[in-house]
């Protein structure tokens, strides 16, 4: 069966909340029924059909067809089936998401992935600030699941990650891994100034180092590690050549001793 | 007893009585092969028998690096004891002894299963507070800080109430020599039979016991009736022709897999022969009322 399209019918003239768009809430639905879902963001009511043209098909499968960045809230919540995003989206595109695929062609905003708790992640774009980060008032960021940007992520990517794995293949902003609680993030390009700040456990990888380190992560010298070799395995469906990587020798500094410093960020051995 | 007959060789029509028990399986890795069998041979040492030694451990086989969580050469050991709690004390002091101990060595589920033991999740405390738990695909796995650089290890491995402990063939022969060779070429067929191990020295078992004893306070004592040099004693279960007498012990995870090795073994037996190797194949019972698994030697013929 083919997949549900949503064709983009003009640019939204307000910001939308696409979260009732998910496989799991849309089963069973007819294309009438989901014309009608309401999804504006301020007082004027826009439905579905308003600025999709719906093409019925299987539920379990979502394509987008055009973007833009005022579509919020993306695959939020979603907790099986895939959504296929030809172009942009806005902030906290997979937020929340209980398992399954959400696959963003163009870049998406910030909070891409917020709170994230199972499932996969894939931006071909760029992504915003604070990517699977909290919102504000949440204690923990993404608590598990695989987030894979190709390109660049902003600043604070994987803000208080709790579990669960961030791949960047490019480069990060400032503050990369700021306040992690544990997890993995990844990161093939450069990262910004003060990578990992405040950070309590959890791993990163800056292939390319950083912009400045803070003086809080202490050197523990070159090392070749097998916990390495089992994060390469892992991440070679993902990303085979950052998996090739990630078998070099690392510098490994311990951090950040401004807290508890069970954390860990491996740079370049040279 | 009434014999059946294979290649010259004589089948008593008896059968193997075997007991379920209680198993796991752990992948043990390090930089050289070599290294991987001796944290395993070191971590499998003292482990024949249940009566003594609280478990029965043994290799079950080597693994090529592509077949290990890490890439590098392993080999698989498989542990049977009677009570989940006896084989969770065995499996955590001998890893944590033995293969913790030893230089490059990481150790990983070696056994798929819903019900699971404690493995780096009782090691980890090794560690004193400088663990690191990475989480990667669904499978956990504790960093523990060693001298040589880290000690990793999956939390939790697989549990399987189903094992059978106890399979067995008696081989009886003209002689030690050719005794040895027949217990030696069995052994060999059931290296390669997976799942299984044979946890004596070298797979043999050259004292065979019966239950109880004449005196107080031991639970076994030597199987009388096999003994070459008692064939005299009118309890004897030997023939004229019997002068020394092997046996091979076999824990399997399945019942099936303990068949699988106890027919390798057979037909290795029948395939070297009377001549230079065993005369007679038996298996050894307790009348049938003790174990849950009966393996039949006509059952089991090549």
């Amino acid at each position: 069966m083919t997949a549900l399209v949503f064709r983009l019918r003009e640019p939204p003239a307000q910001r939308l909340d696409l979260s009732p768009l998910v496989p799991n809430r849309l089963a069973g639905l007819s294309a009438r029924d989901i014309e009608r879902i309401e999804v504006q963001t301020t007082r004027e009511r826009v439905c579905v059909g308003d600025v999709f043209r719906v093409l019925m098909g299987d539920a379990a499968r979502l394509r987008f067809e055009g973007g833009h960045e005022r579509l919020d809230r993306v695959g939020c919540a979603m907790n099986d089936g895939e959504i296929y995003i030809e172009g942009d989206v806005g902030c906290q595109a997979g937020r929340l998401m209980g398992g399954g695929k959400l696959v963003i062609a163009g870049d998406a905003g910030p909070w891409a992935a917020s709170g994230m708790k199972k499932g996969l992640v894939e931006i071909i774009g760029n992504t915003g600030d604070r990517l699977g980060g909290p919102l504000a008032g949440e204690t923990a960021g993404m608590r598990g699941g695989v987030v894979v940007v190709r390109k660049n992520a902003g600043e604070r990517a994987g803000d208080r990650l709790r579990r669960g794995t961030i791949i960047v293949e490019g480069n990060t902003g400032a503050y990369a891994g700021s306040r992690m609680i544990a997890g993995t993030l990844v990161v093939r390009g450069r990262a910004g100034r003060l990578p990992g700040y405040l950070m309590n456990r959890g791993t990163i990888v800056l292939a390319k180092n950083s912009d400045a380190l803070s003086p809080t992560f202490s050197d523990c010298g070159v090392h070749e590690l097998l916990s390495n070799t089992l994060m390469a395995e892992f991440i070679k469906p993902y990303s085979p050549e950052l998996a090739g990587l990630l078998r070099n020798r690392w510098r490994r500094f311990m951090g950040d001793m401004a807290t508890i410093g069970k954390g860990e960020i491996y740079c370049p051995a040279t | 007893m009434p014999h059946l007959n294979a290649n010259g060789i004589r089948i008593d029509d008896t059968f193997a009585e075997a007991f379920a028990m209680r198993a796991t399986g752990v992948i043990v890795t390090a930089p050289a092969l070599a290294w991987a069998r001796q944290a395993a041979a070191t971590m499998t040492g003292f482990a024949t028998s249940v009566i003594g030694c609280g478990c029965e451990a043994g290799i079950d086989c080597d693994l090529a690096p592509g077949n290990t969580p890490d890439g590098r050469p392993g080999v698989r050991v498989l542990l049977f004891a009677v009570s989940t709690t006896e084989l969770q004390k065995q499996l955590q002091n001998r890893v944590g002894q033995c293969v913790l101990t030893s230089p490059g060595s990481a150790c990983y589920a070696g056994l798929d299963s819903d019900e699971q033991l404690k493995l780096g999740n009782a090691l980890r405390f090794f560690g004193d507070g400088w663990q690191i738990s990475k989480r990667f695909g669904g499978k956990r796995y504790w960093r523990v800080p060693v001298m040589d650089g880290e000690f990793v290890c999956e939390a939790t491995t697989g549990l399987t109430k189903a094992a059978v402990g106890g399979g067995n063939i008696i081989l009886m022969g003209a002689n030690a020599e050719s005794t040895l060779a027949a217990a030696e070429a069995a052994v060999a067929a059931i290296a390669a039979v997976p799942d299984v191990i044979a946890p004596f020295p070298g797979g043999i078992a050259r004292s065979g016991s019966k239950v109880g004893s004449k005196y107080k306070g031991a639970a076994a004592s030597t199987n009388d009736a096999y003994c070459p040099t008692l064939k005299g004693s009118g309890r004897s279960e030997l023939d004229p022709d019997i002068g020394s007498v092997l046996e091979i012990v076999i824990d399997g995870l399945t019942p099936e897999a303990v068949a699988a090795a106890m027919r390798a073994g057979i037909a290795a037996v029948i395939a070297l022969g009377p001549e230079r190797g065993a005369l007679r194949i038996g298996a050894g019972n307790y009348g049938g009322k003790l174990g849950a698994h009966h393996f039949h030697l006509k059952d089991l013929l090549p």
